[in-house]
């Protein structure tokens, strides 16, 4: 919404002294948020009407005259022009040696500051000033189609301005646009009269708006033509009056200036009325020849299917039985609250003019309008809701105007289909609720001083709040609260806390657990990425998951924004290699990033319920490491997660996307917590990954069940370890895992820690084999432990791996 | 006798003056206070002597041990001062040589600003609850007061997954699931991801995220609301930072207001990151709409409360001048590792 500061002034005469930005500053505290504003006369500076005394030409320039201008002054000024259109007499605006114009006379782009005019000598003739174009005003034709496609601007048929008058002034660009974010709910101020009234309650001062006087002939127009509304869910109210004997001409300055202000080209006075009453009430009005209304009378219906209408910008268009159309005895002549029809439009030729202004379904004409592509000003209005009792005033207004601009004759009476007139409804009056609500302490005097000046009328007796249509927002105490917060300033409110009793607050488990994740990834190296929750469904096969694959089952969104991002993640891998392929491909050397962030696992499709959202902690790196750097992350993970189990490795992990002989399903018993490998080379290569990748997933919700942040101390060993070395060649396929199972299992008590201190593939030991060395460490808690102990311990281990075909090295 | 035993002393006390390492004096150490040293050998002759010298003498003996003992000591540690002054000269680093790196990760600077913001609620007592990012059309619309068909539904660019479930637009349905389930006084932030059919450039993103935040008592007023949020922006950005509430509209709360915050830039007076009005927009925020709390059956005539949303992604890119959207989700190293 933006409005013309000039015409909100007119209304409100009390800030008349107001500039633009303290205008804007004071309107966005109270509510109606000013974006920015425009200054029309920004960088014009000593500019005067003048008027021609004398032209002639110039002796050395066949283009140029030279002219003596009154621009009010003792003596006239010679000024030297080449525009072709100036004569004696001509009136004119003249900038003077040392001012400033907005733009040259070609209409492009105005410099930041403007262009500064100074007296100089053009072919040797002195000139000391510049009658300017409407262009170098900063302006257009558009706005002041008066004025001539090449040359200066002349006045014409202007008695009040006088030379050396302010020609800014004259032209009406003294004037500022304010530019206005309308909050949805406040349909009333998508209008000139209602930002006024906010703005008299804002600054405190009066609200003058137009008074609309009974106007017309003895006439009545329902004589003329007949309504009948066949579907008045759409169509609340359709009101209509009628102008005999019209004559088209321009419409008088001051409409003019206004309406290009707001924006908007003026066309001739019928249309610019309508216009002018659209910005002014906030009420799209629409004007018909009634010569072309078949049959003198309006039918308001819903359209067929498959029916084609042709609107007046001569676009035609598909409409469907939800769209409203407006027909005369034979046809459709416009889409309610859209656009008027082709034959219907008002042309030099009209003779009698029927204005219309009604009032429609805003969500019907909301969806309608999207279905049929198209957003016009009226429609932008009709579809937040208008209040129907707003037309009346409207169309009477516009009938006002046309007696006051003497553009033809008002025919008596209005035509009035309002089935069910809309009342003002009540709300109570509590100065203590609202009290309570804002932690303020206002009296109900204060409190009632600014709602009578937003026009709410309070009666004693029943303690009511009597609402005015046109505040549709207006509904409950709340609703009554918030106005008195803005007009009491919500700066005013004091800020205090809450002094509610104490609440525990806090982290829930599993935000801690997933905390301690990232900094366990982070002290380890990996960086946190953020990757978006949809995804292709074609990384499905570029993972080569297989056809039957569950994680196929995806969530699909019906209105994506294209393929890419349709389907919901049910894995969260294909984001971790989509980062590090373009790392790589950005020649980073190394990259180690880990997220943490959900999957989306329907349990149903189409989806009924929610689906299982499960947030996984994906490692994934390139660059320095192996699948033993990202293992060590995952464990020390776990560990620090409080998990003091071992945790088994099976290489059976089943995982398409990963290298067959380098992947592993991450168990705590029976349980996945997740699995890790080294991306397949040929999943690396769908995603342009060019080197070798590793990557671990790790169910948050799994580890969630034996994570734990308890820790308990279990004293320092006293007594001294024994240590005892074993060094075996074993087949290949033999995993360490099952020879740490059997240390585990038949180490007993004293056992303290293993580790494997040595690998060796080679010649000696033969292909196929391995030979493993891992020191023991033995230790008792009570005392120092006897060889025998130890002996009987390392008996049981190696009978166990005995039992699994392994024997010591020698 | 004496005059033997001058002798010895004053040879020795040449000799460890003499000395200038550790193994001279020892050998000194040695051949005079050892099994078979000199004095020793001097003790031993002691029996020689008539009886009534012997005590004397012996005195004498003493003496001297003591003094050489004492020398030999003194000079013991005057030469490990100087090994040791030798030993840390000769290990002098170049200081300003490169460190050896610590390869530590680095955080999100969405979640760097998100753990801010946790702080700052957890200390005033907030739970942090979570919601569903997959919501049915209930509990993102209609439960917030937002009915069918109105206009706030398209304004909001809703993915739809089926007629009645989407992808949440905003973290607001988490304030619903919170009040319908948790038992009363509520004081709760909930961080989450959240979706809207908006094309990814420098300031949008289809895939974002929220801090929603709820607080429901039985007199929880407007002025708590603000003092509760110039805490919060305090403390987020800064002890000088002033805030301005707006009134706006939301179809959940009412009153309404928007929050701006000085520009933390300039501090007000105007810069390139305010676009030149010295001030930023940061949260909306009102008073939870009685509606809202009937719908989930709390009576809005014996509780109150306020709530506010904050936009994750703005607070990061204002708080640490990231000027591009994109770089958010890319997930650059070079990016990252500046946080």
């Amino acid at each position: 919404m933006r409005t013309s500061l000039k015409w909100i002034k007119a209304l409100v005469p009390g800030i008349k002294d107001v500039g633009p930005q303290e205008y804007l500053d004071t309107m966005t505290l109270a509510g109606q948020k000013g974006e920015y504003y425009v200054e029309l006369n920004k960088n014009l500076e000593k500019i005067v009407v003048g008027k021609v005394l004398s032209v002639e030409k110039h002796p050395d320039a066949d283009k140029l005259v030279i002219c003596q201008v009154d621009v009010g002054q003792e003596a006239p000024v010679q000024i030297v022009t080449g525009a072709p259109n100036v004569f004696e007499g001509a009136v004119v605006p003249v900038v003077l040696d040392g001012g400033k114009v907005a733009g040259g006379h070609d209409g492009s782009a105005p410099p930041e500051n403007g262009i500064k005019i100074k007296k100089g000598k053009l072919r040797g003739v002195e000139s000391f000033g510049m009658m300017c174009s409407i262009e170098e005003l900063g302006s257009s034709r558009n706005f002041y189609p008066e004025a001539p496609e090449d040359g200066i601007y002349i006045f014409s048929g202007r008695d009040d301005i006088k030379p050396g008058d302010d020609a800014v002034a004259a032209l009406g660009l003294d004037d500022a646009v304010i530019e206005y974010e309308i909050t949805s709910n406040r349909v009333d101020c998508f209008s000139i009269i209602g930002i006024a009234r906010e703005a008299a309650v804002a600054f405190n001062t009066g609200f003058m708006p137009p008074v609309v006087e009974a106007t017309g002939n003895s006439e009545d127009v329902n004589d003329y033509v007949s309504v009948e509304v066949r579907d008045a869910d759409l169509c609340p109210r359709f009101t209509a009056r009628m102008v005999k004997n019209v004559k088209i001409g321009p419409s008088p300055d001051w409409m003019q200036r206004r309406l290009a202000a707001q924006g908007i080209r003026p066309i001739n006075n019928i249309v610019d009325i309508t216009n002018y009453v659209m910005e002014e009430f906030g009420q799209p009005m629409h004007a018909y020849d009634l010569s072309t209304i078949r049959g003198s009378k309006i039918i308001v219906r819903r359209a067929d299917d498959g029916e084609k209408f042709v609107t007046l910008d001569g676009q035609e268009r598909d409409l469907d039985s939800d769209m409203l159309m407006i027909c005369d005895a034979e046809g459709p002549i416009g889409i309610g609250g859209i656009m008027g029809g082709e034959n219907s439009m008002i042309t030099g030729q009209a003779d009698t003019v029927l204005f219309e202004a009604a009032n429609f379904n805003g969500t019907n004409v909301r969806l309608s309008g999207k279905r049929l592509g198209m957003h016009t000003d009226a429609q932008a209005k009709f579809e937040k809701g208008l209040d129907p009792n707003n037309a009346e005033d409207a169309i009477n207004r516009a009938c006002q105007l046309v007696e006051m601009l003497g553009c033809g004759e008002v025919v008596g009476g209005m035509v009035d289909v309002y089935p069910v007139k809309k009342e003002s409804w009540t709300v109570p009056f509590e100065p203590e609720r609202i009290n309570k609500l804002l932690g303020t302490s206002l009296t109900a005097d204060e409190m009632l001083d600014i709602l009578k000046r937003l026009e709410l009328t309070y009666d004693e007796e029943t303690g009511l709040l009597h609402i005015p249509t046109f505040r549709q927002d207006l509904l409950a105490t709340c609703d009554i609260a918030e106005e008195v917060a803005r007009f009491f300033g919500y700066a005013n409110v004091p800020s205090t806390l809450p002094d509610s009793g104490a609440t525990a607050g806090g982290l829930p488990f599993d935000l801690r657990v997933q905390d301690l994740a990232r900094d366990v990834a982070e002290f380890c190296g990996y960086s946190e990425a953020m990757t978006f929750s949809f995804e292709s469904p074609k990384v499905f096969d570029m993972l080569r998951l297989d056809a039957d694959d569950p994680l196929r089952s995806a969530i699909t969104i019906a209105n994506p924004q294209g393929e890419d991002y349709s389907i919901m993640r049910t894995l969260p891998v294909s984001g971790m290699l989509t980062t590090l392929a373009r790392n790589y491909n950005r020649r980073n050397k190394e990259a180690k990033l880990y997220e943490m962030a959900k999957v989306y696992l329907p349990k149903t499709l189409p989806l009924t319920e929610y689906p299982d959202e499960r947030v996984m902690f994906t490692l994934g790196f390139y660059g320095d490491g192996d699948f033993f750097t990202l293992k060590g992350a995952v464990e020390e993970f776990l560990d620090k997660a409080g998990i003091k189990r071992k945790r088994d490795y099976d290489p059976n992990a089943g995982k398409n996307f990963l290298h067959p002989g380098r992947q592993a399903n991450i168990l705590l018993g029976d349980e996945i917590l997740g699995y890790l490998g080294e991306v397949h080379p040929d999943v690396c290569d769908s995603y342009d990954l060019g080197t070798r990748a590793y990557i671990a997933v790790i169910d948050m919700a799994a580890v969630d069940k034996y994570a734990s942040f308890d820790r308990h101390f279990s004293g320092i060993a006293k007594y001294p370890a024994v240590t005892r070395d074993i060094s075996m060649v074993v087949n290949k396929k033999t995993l360490a895992g099952s020879i740490e199972h059997v240390i585990e299992k038949n180490g007993g008590s004293i056992l303290e820690s293993y580790e494997l201190f040595d690998i060796y593939e080679g010649e000696q030991i033969g292909l196929g084999f391995r030979s493993l060395a891992y020191s023991l460490t033995f230790r008792s808690k009570e005392r120092t432990l006897e060889d025998k102990e130890v002996n009987a311990a390392m008996d049981k281990i190696l009978k166990g791996l005995g039992e699994l075909g392994i024997a010591l090295r020698e | 006798m004496n005059e033997v035993l001058e002798k010895i002393r004053a040879e020795a006390i040449a000799r460890i003056d003499a000395a200038r390492d550790m193994s001279s004096l020892n050998d000194i150490r040695v051949a005079i206070l050892g099994k078979k040293g000199e004095l020793t050998s001097v003790m031993k002759s002691l029996r020689d002597l008539p009886p009534e010298e012997r005590p004397s003498f012996g005195k004498n003996v003493n003496i001297v041990r003591d003094e050489i003992s004492q020398r030999l000591d003194s000079m013991k540690a005057e030469l490990a001062k100087k090994a040791r002054e030798v030993q840390l000269a000769n290990e002098t680093i170049d200081v300003t040589l490169p460190p050896k790196k610590m390869t530590y990760g680095h955080r999100h600077p969405n979640n760097i600003a998100l753990g801010e913001v946790e702080r700052i609620f957890t200390g005033m007592g907030y739970e942090v609850v979570e919601g569903p990012e997959v919501e049915f059309d209930y509990y993102n619309f209609e439960a917030l007061n937002i009915p069918a068909n109105h206009p706030a539904k398209d304004e909001q660019d809703t993915f739809y997954i089926t007629k009645d479930m989407l992808l949440r637009t905003q973290t607001s349905g988490v304030q619903v699931h919170t009040m319908e389930h948790q038992p009363l006084p509520i004081r709760m932030i909930a961080p989450g991801r959240v979706f809207r059919a908006d094309e990814l450039d420098a300031t949008h993103s289809p895939n974002f995220h929220q801090v929603e935040g709820l607080v429901v008592d039985r007199n929880v007023t407007f002025a708590d609301l603000k003092g509760t949020l110039e805490v919060f922006a305090k403390k987020l950005f800064g002890e000088d930072t002033r805030v301005k509430f707006r009134p706006h509209h939301f179809p959940f709360t009412e009153p309404s207001a928007e929050m701006d915050v000085t520009c933390f830039k300039c501090g007000g007076k105007g810069c390139r990151m305010c676009k030149g009005e010295g001030w930023i927009e940061i949260l909306g925020c009102g008073m939870v709409h009685p509606h809202v709390l009937e719908m989930c059956s709390i009576d809005p005539n014996e509780y109150q409360g306020f709530a506010f949303g904050v936009g994750l992604e703005r607070i990061a890119m204002l708080k640490y001048e990231i000027d591009d959207m994109h770089l958010l989700y890319e997930n650059d190293v070079r990016f990252l590792k500046q946080f």
